[in-house]
């Protein structure tokens, strides 16, 4: 009776095998082009293997403006990261923990807040950074990312927090620990696998976000990283295999990540979707 | 421990002070300005001046947005038929046991680590009809995927699925994963073949899943701007124009920024209708504990 279930299930496979086809194919194509000399790309067969390899075009890429655009993108990565986890984490434990009202109505403003598409507010966030003279500087990017990421992360930490058992609070307060207290010994070394997952998908956001910074940002010394790809593709029009590199070097931090904690980025991709 | 509940310190209810003072200020705020916004002739080097209606009225009359609203719907709904027959197949596929499966399904996973300008250009210069490798496949080779405008949406709709495709699988597989294997025996005694399994067991247990996957891809759809704007610019013409790129174009190219907002509020306006009509649809519980299932 098991054999039905164990029979090798042919078509699934080979259905599984050609979308391999259509995921790895404009992957290695990235990857031997952007090690291809200008020549040998304009000359060779896209797909076949190249002649020679160059590093020359990774080269050409770090000595340009990647370098600037690298360092800027980590700023507002850590930065978006911090200022979500500094505003949630506190909250959280008061939606978790509070009887106020306050608490709870600003757990549902977040819920409503879920649905607002960022790319709407785009104008009005731009007349706003420009009032407050942000307007091109790093930190106009960094104050509405985090905006935007926050009602999906107090989602997850308030699914996370629900988990720490009532009983270590009660211990918490027995030893004449005051709230604030309870917060810096209690919830934040237990609620640390959401805090995880919140860091990856705020981290992942604020890496590849790109309408944020292609309209508050103007100074090439500010742009990020997505919007460098951007200036590649019009500065590059002739040197595929330079931009090619440059698209291979952003993704490289995240691959980095994903080596070291497959398990957290994944889950901070689908970060408070399904099960 | 009966005395327990009253012995805790609660924290005041202030904790969550600084988020809602941020995200009112950066979020809300903007929210309620591009409502303002709508009814100014707002152009991002002066100071906005009331116009009234003037903008609804034009917007009324203008073609191209309602072009642009159209093929927002229709990328959407091609995005939907394509992406969950695929996702779902590959997510059942891959919550399977086998290590084949495991190698595989974490090869599938590689666009994730791609940001949308990174993928986008990728497709650009593989669409590319000099350079690129598409030109090379036999059957499709001949085809301008970027320059022809009867095929250019359906571009736009492979990038966007190559791009979302993997997430999607992704949700499906850890909710296949959690379907009982009793049913699945159970149906296996009943003489139950493979297909049979997955229209009768598999399919129903996912729906949930199936549900929230849609969900996504619809809001989502209104938010493919960075995608269109790399890979194709709107064009060729305004074929691939869509409407949060017609925004764009309208407000940052176009100097309009009072006129971008009413087209931005119909956006808002548009997300917060599926929303709602999902929600209606699906039952506000389900939801919810869908978003509990991390």
């Amino acid at each position: 009776m098991a054999t039905t279930r164990a029979r090798p299930n042919v078509l699934g496979f080979l259905g599984a095998l050609a979308w391999l086809a259509v995921v790895a194919l404009p992957l290695y194509f990235l990857v031997v082009a952007s090690l291809r000399t200008r020549a040998n790309f304009r000359d060779g067969h896209p797909l076949g293997l190249p002649d020679s390899l160059t590093l020359e075009n990774y080269r050409e890429v770090f000595e340009g403006n990647f370098p600037t655009y690298f360092v800027n993108n980590v700023i507002v990565t850590l930065g978006t990261v911090l200022v979500v986890l500094m505003l949630t984490v506190p909250a959280a434990y008061a939606v978790v923990r509070s009887k106020s009202r306050f608490s709870g109505r600003a757990f549902t403003l977040m819920l409503v807040g879920l649905v607002i598409p960022a790319q709407a507010v785009i104008v009005p966030v731009y007349l706003i950074m420009s009032e407050i003279g942000l307007h091109d500087s790093i930190y106009a990017v960094i104050l509405p990312t985090a905006a935007f990421a926050l009602p999906m992360s107090l989602l997850i930490l308030v699914n996370g927090l629900r988990d720490i058992p009532g009983e270590l609070y009660e211990a918490q307060a027995l030893d004449g620990a005051s709230a604030l207290r309870t917060l810096l010994t209690l919830v934040l070394p237990l609620a640390k696998p959401p805090i995880m997952v919140v860091s990856v998908f705020v981290a992942l956001q604020a890496w590849n976000g790109y309408i944020f910074p292609l309209v508050l940002i103007d100074s090439p010394e500010n742009r990020t990283l997505t919007l460098g790809l951007a200036e590649f593709q019009t500065q590059y029009g002739t040197n595929v295999p330079g931009m090619l590199a440059a698209i291979a070097l952003s993704m490289l931090p995240i691959f980095a990540v994903y080596l070291v904690g497959r398990r957290f980025l994944l889950s901070g991709l689908t970060a408070g979707f399904g099960k | 421990m009966k005395t327990s509940r009253s012995r805790e310190v609660r924290p005041s209810g202030w904790y969550a002070a600084p988020l809602v003072m941020f995200f009112a200020l950066f979020a809300v705020l903007p929210l309620g300005l591009v409502f303002y916004l709508s009814f100014t002739n707002y152009d991002p080097l002066f100071e906005p001046q009331w116009t009234g209606a003037d903008n609804w009225e034009r917007l009324r009359e203008d073609t191209n947005a309602w072009d642009a609203l159209w093929r927002t719907f229709l990328i959407g709904g091609i995005c939907w038929a394509v992406q969950t027959p695929i996702a779902l197949l590959i997510g059942v596929w891959s919550a399977g046991p086998q290590k084949n499966r495991a190698v595989l399904s974490s090869l599938f996973f590689l666009p994730l680590l791609m940001s949308t300008a990174a993928i986008a250009l990728l497709w650009r210069r593989s669409f590319d009809v000099h350079a690129g490798w598409t030109a090379t496949l036999p059957v499709i080779g001949d085809l301008d995927f970027l320059g022809n405008p009867d095929i250019v949406l359906y571009t736009v709709v492979f990038a966007v699925s190559w791009q979302y495709i993997p997430f999607h699988t992704l949700l499906y597989q850890s909710a296949a994963r959690t379907i009982p294997g009793v049913l699945y025996e159970a149906a296996t005694l009943d003489g139950a073949g493979r297909i049979q399994q997955f229209f009768r067991i598999t399919l129903p247990q996912l729906r949930y899943t199936v549900i929230t996957s849609t969900v996504l891809m619809i809001v989502g759809s209104l938010t493919t701007f960075d995608t269109v704007l790399l890979l194709t610019d709107g064009g060729p013409g305004q074929a691939s124009r869509i409407l949060p790129l017609h925004m764009y174009i309208t407000g940052f190219r176009g100097f309009e920024a009072g006129y971008a907002s009413t087209i931005a509020v119909v956006l808002v306006l548009l997300g917060a209708l599926l929303s709602l009509a999902m929600v209606k649809v699906t039952g506000f519980r389900s939801m919810e504990s869908q978003q509990e299932g991390l």
